[in-house]
């Protein structure tokens, strides 16, 4: 169990460190978004894994799960949704500022010259001002 | 408790209470927030009134509470004769200011930002001379920098403003920092931040390792705030402020706190050689320097500017003196340097409101035009002069006959007296050259306006100020005797010693060095037009702020050279660097030990269904990676995943997290697709191959990394701190749902910084989108029309006739929270989620019809409530957010819980509700809208 466990932790890191790697605003929030459930999911099974034991004092209870990692994580999940929720927006604040959909705000989608481009195009405006 | 026991944190706070209610009060008229000040800092007066006998009966009065005791942060206030005496200065002086300010400012200048800053000013400055514990000091000590800045820089739109306030946030900023390594040190010397202790503690210092380099960042402390060589150069461009502040900060106030400090530690730091060194040369040479420079500047402002220099450099030299009778001259020169100067500036002040100008190459022949106001500036000047029956010149005998016993000291036995006699000689010059200059020599030359005597009440601060002068210069024993007894007493910390103020003292060497410097004075007066041309030739370009501004871009240039080299401003390599820069660290750490990757805890044996929901999962999560291209349909991929996380919480005991994780995938995909509606719904390929191949790679190694970390924790057992929480959450926190006892009380104030930072979402979110227009497509991916029935009518009756179950089943899962899974964040998310239905089912303005409620009250009452639970526990005499409970016995219900938890829960459920509503709604408005304008358009 704790090696398939651990590979669907992975597997969801790292699509989320590729999506969040993209050039475009809603892969990245997808892709924060992924990394926020491996992350979640990681920080739980800290706890160790846990099967049948409650997180409620009973006592005919056998034993208990960890309840500390939970905690942690419930709120973790909730303040992942805020921080969703603001990059999203973020993301469409950026786009009616600079029209486009890009994380840098460009327009070029030849990523290969954008950089050098864009490096030049800041040289100038810094030798302007 | 008694007004006694907290008087001094009282007066100290209430100028900062005051501050935006004066700022406030300016909308409805202009005048209010004046008078706000102005009561604000009588109410003060009055607050440090009944302490006052105690402290002329010698006591010190200490009120203190423990705060941070482990690292010895105590809120400590102090009052004794010296703090007193600063204090009356600050308030007094700062009352008279303010009523000058009233006229001074004019109807374009806003009055509620000049008051406001004035108390937060006054407040930090009276926090500084009233703080028992030095750390406490420090940060009201860097709030007057941060208050004197605005201050300056009031005038926003005028460049020297803006430079010179930067300039002097730089330099006493800079000074703050030395300062409170000084104090740390002096901490770590005494075992103890409390005043008392460390003046008691005189020898230990002086005699202790540490004492050079405590010393000389106190000293960076105190001369770059009171403007002494080298740092001196910041206070002449500081003057770009209103010549209210000029009056207050400049003369009076802030540039004195340098000169409490070196008053306050006299016993602890005093005495030795180093200090006699470093304070007499710095005081020597700004006394000098101020002297001279003051001389040949054509400003009025610069004028005294320059000669407030030449006066702080004599307090200094002063101290540097460290015998007890030089001790009460600079005290006494305090006081007298703040009643002539701060009266000077008011009348430079006047001079150009009612001129236009402060050119002193313009300005001449005032005297027929405002007698009054000349008057009151020959009284003035003459006491800055040193000129007898006026104040300064009994501080300046005194100052003078001191430095005449001071050969005492290292510095050779003549030179101080002639250096200090030169100063004087300047001293008069300047002086004389504020009055004959200015209201005689002749007549004006083109003034901008002609001048006339300003409204009385403009006049009446200098006034007061002005017969202060005299009455301290002919009657000191009366007037000025009692408060310097006490004040001097308190900065040594032993009696005073004996003094004698009195007008003639007889023929003696002093005498005879003021009617030297008078008498030289005229003369180097009348032969100014010949030194200005010397002058001319070189010196006067010798200016600190070329050295500052070459600092200053050297620094900027480094930093940008720095960031330039780390930040190519494209977000990209930015990302890479960020997660490359973690895993090599990561895998490096890995490597350095040598136990075996899997441990030996024996693992469970998977079962199939888990096998195929992780097998889902992992499928789903590639998917969104592969069809990331095509963005509705990676959006549905990711909320597989989500869900499928959510099963895995309910399979591993932990329903709590099901219950969030679920609630918050349905919140998180609607909010997705609102916002996908306003964004390309393709992504672009990009060409980059060595793009994909590396970010494959870092993609790669990062799960292959996680993997293993995983895999070596998870094989592995430990030994939890939970035992703790699990035995306690029923005797302690009265809940048996452990999840939720831990949130709401044992790290309830884990929580409630989270549900803090998840308000402060909501409301980016809203400031974000506030205005926002967004260009709305008309048609979806492929090319057809929106459906033209947004709100189906059985999807309609269906979530209406939900609701009420809905709202329902979160009331329960709130209420059952403390014992069974559920709780505030889970019962906010759902009735999130019955809320959020509505509004898409019905529609915005169906269901803000019938909701008439303001998500924005509901985040801060939520906030509200759950920081009043902590508080109340805090006034029963436990520490913040203690819970209590009790059992009540209600009649059908029987025994039933009522912890205070479920008031902090409440809290936690109305923050989640109104921020997950109001980021949801007002996305969806941002649709709205866009529909809206498209079928006006139509129209």
């Amino acid at each position: 169990m704790e090696w398939l466990i651990a590979s669907v932790i992975a597997v969801m890191t790292g699509c989320g460190v590729y999506l969040t790697l993209r050039a475009r605003t809603f892969p990245v929030v997808l892709g924060l978004t992924m990394l926020a459930y491996a992350v979640n999911v990681f920080l739980f099974a800290m706890g160790r894994l846990q099967v049948g034991f409650p997180a409620v004092i009973d006592p005919a209870a056998a034993g208990y799960t960890d309840p500390l990692p939970q905690a942690l994580v419930l709120t973790a999940i909730v303040i992942a949704f805020g921080m969703t929720a603001f990059l999203i927006v973020l993301a469409l604040k950026a786009r009616s500022e600079l029209g486009n959909d890009h994380v840098d705000g460009l327009h070029r989608s030849d990523d290969e010259r954008k950089a050098k481009r864009h490096n030049n195009k800041t040289d100038s405006e810094r030798s302007a001002s | 408790m008694s007004l006694l026991s907290f008087n001094l944190p009282l007066a100290a706070l209430l100028p900062f209470f005051a501050a935006p209610f004066a700022a406030w009060a300016t909308r409805y008229n202009r005048l209010a927030s004046a008078w706000v000040a102005g009561i604000t800092t009588l109410l003060t007066l009055a607050l440090l009134f009944p302490s006052m006998a105690f402290v002329f009966a010698g006591e010190t009065i200490i009120q203190q509470w423990s705060w941070l005791p482990s690292i010895g942060f105590n809120i400590a206030f102090r009052l004794d004769g010296l703090a007193l005496l600063f204090a009356l200065l600050i308030l007094l002086i700062g009352l008279l200011v303010i009523i000058y300010a009233r006229y001074y400012l004019s109807a374009k200048d806003s009055m509620g930002r000049f008051y406001a800053y004035m108390l937060m000013f006054m407040g930090s400055m009276l926090g500084i001379v009233l703080s028992e514990n030095l750390l406490q000091l420090v940060v009201f000590w860097e709030l007057t920098s941060i208050t004197s800045f605005l201050l300056i820089s009031y005038w926003q739109h005028r460049q020297d403003a803006r430079q010179g306030a930067r300039m002097a946030l730089a330099v006493t900023g800079g000074g703050g920092l030395a300062l409170l390594g000084g104090v740390l040190l002096l901490g770590h010397i005494v075992g103890s931040y409390q005043l008392t202790d460390v003046l008691a503690s005189g020898d230990l210092i002086k005699g202790h390792d540490l004492y050079l380099p405590t010393l000389v960042l106190i000293l960076l402390g105190v001369f770059t705030k009171s403007a002494q060589f080298p740092f001196h150069f910041w206070l002449p461009h500081a003057m770009a402020a209103p010549t209210p502040v000029s009056a207050y900060l400049h003369s009076a106030t802030m540039v004195k706190a340098g000169i409490f400090l070196l008053a306050r530690f006299f016993p602890a730091l005093s005495g030795t050689p180093e200090w006699v060194w470093l304070v007499s040369s710095a005081g020597l040479i700004t006394l000098l320097l101020g002297a001279y420079v003051a001389l040949f500047k054509h400003d009025l402002k610069g004028l005294l500017a320059y000669s407030t220099l030449s006066h702080l450099g004599l307090i200094t030299l002063l101290f540097g003196f460290s015998s007890e009778l030089a001790l009460v001259a600079a005290i006494f020169h305090i006081i007298n340097h703040a009643t002539f100067k701060g009266s000077l500036f008011m009348v430079a002040g006047i001079i150009d409101h009612e001129s236009g100008t402060r050119d002193m190459r313009k300005l001449n022949g005032l005297f027929k035009m405002m007698p009054h106001t000349a008057v009151l500036a020959m009284i003035a000047a003459a006491a800055m002069a040193g000129v007898p029956l006026l104040n300064g010149f009994l501080s300046k005998e005194m100052f003078f006959e001191q430095a005449i016993s001071a050969s005492g000291t290292p510095l050779a036995i003549w030179t101080i007296p002639a250096l200090v006699t030169l100063a004087a000689i300047f001293s008069v010059a300047y002086s004389l050259r504020f009055i004959h200059d200015v209201f005689f020599n002749g007549e004006p030359i083109d003034l901008p306006k002609t001048p006339h005597e300003p409204p009385r009440f403009m006049k009446i601060p200098v006034d007061i100020l002005v017969v202060l002068c005299l009455l301290v210069g002919i009657a000191p024993m009366y007037l000025i005797s009692p408060i310097l007894t006490v004040a001097v007493a308190s900065s040594l910390q032993t009696a005073a010693p004996e003094f004698s103020l009195a007008i003639w003292h007889g023929f003696n060497i002093p005498l005879l060095m003021s009617f030297i410097a008078l008498v030289l004075g005229v003369a180097v007066y009348t032969m100014r037009h010949r030194l200005f041309a010397w002058n001319e030739k070189g010196l006067h370009s010798l200016d600190g702020k070329a050295v500052f501004d070459w600092l200053l871009w050297k620094t900027i240039r480094l930093s940008k050279k720095v960031t330039d080299a780390f930040d190519q401003t494209t977000l990209q390599p930015a990302v890479t660097w960020v997660i490359g820069g973690a895993l090599v660290l990561g895998i490096v750490t890995f490597f350095q030990f040598n136990s075996p990757l899997i441990g030996n805890r024996v693992m469970m044996e998977a079962d199939v269904i888990t096998l195929l929901m992780s097998l889902i999962l992992i499928v789903a999560s590639l998917l969104t990676v592969i069809l990331h291209h095509k963005r509705l349909v990676a959006l549905i991929a990711i909320g597989v995943v989500g869900l499928i996380v959510a099963l895995g919480f309910v399979k591993f005991s932990a329903p709590d997290l099901a219950l969030t994780q679920l609630s918050v995938e349905v919140v998180t995909i609607v909010l997705l697709l609102l916002a996908l509606f306003f964004l390309p719904q393709h992504t672009p390929q990009e060409r980059s191959y060595i793009r994909f191949t590396r970010d494959g790679v870092i993609s790669v190694s990062a799960a292959v990394s996680v993997f293993f970390l995983a895999m070596a924790v998870l094989s592995r057992d430990y030994s939890p701190i939970s035992g703790f929480f699990i035995e306690n959450a029923k005797p302690g926190g009265g809940g048996t749902n452990v999840v939720n006892v831990i949130l709401v009380d044992f790290r309830g104030f884990d929580t409630l910084g989270e549900i803090a930072v998840l308000a402060l979402a909501g409301l980016g979110i809203f400031a974000m989108l506030e205005g926002l227009k967004l260009f709305a497509p008309t048609k979806d991916v492929d090319g057809l029309v929106w459906s033209h029935d947004p709100h189906p009518p059985i999807m309609q009756t269906l979530t209406r006739l939900l609701f009420p179950l809905m709202l329902m089943v979160a009331v329960f899962i709130f209420l059952r929270g403390h014992n069974l899974p559920g709780g505030g964040f889970i019962a906010g998310l759902i009735a999130s989620v019955a809320l959020i239905s509505q509004y898409l089912a019905n529609g915005i303005d169906w269901t803000n019809e019938r909701l008439r409620i303001d998500m924005h009250r509901v985040i801060w009452i939520g906030l509200l409530i759950a920081t009043l639970t902590g508080v109340v526990s805090m006034f029963i005499g436990y520490p913040f957010l203690t819970t209590s409970f009790t059992y009540l016995t209600w009649p059908v219900v029987g025994k039933f819980e009522v912890a205070s938890a479920i008031a902090f829960d409440l809290g936690v459920f109305l923050v989640v509700v109104g921020a997950t509503v109001m980021i949801l709604v007002e996305l969806g408005k941002l649709s709205h809208a866009s529909h809206h304008i498209k079928k006006e358009e139509v129209n």
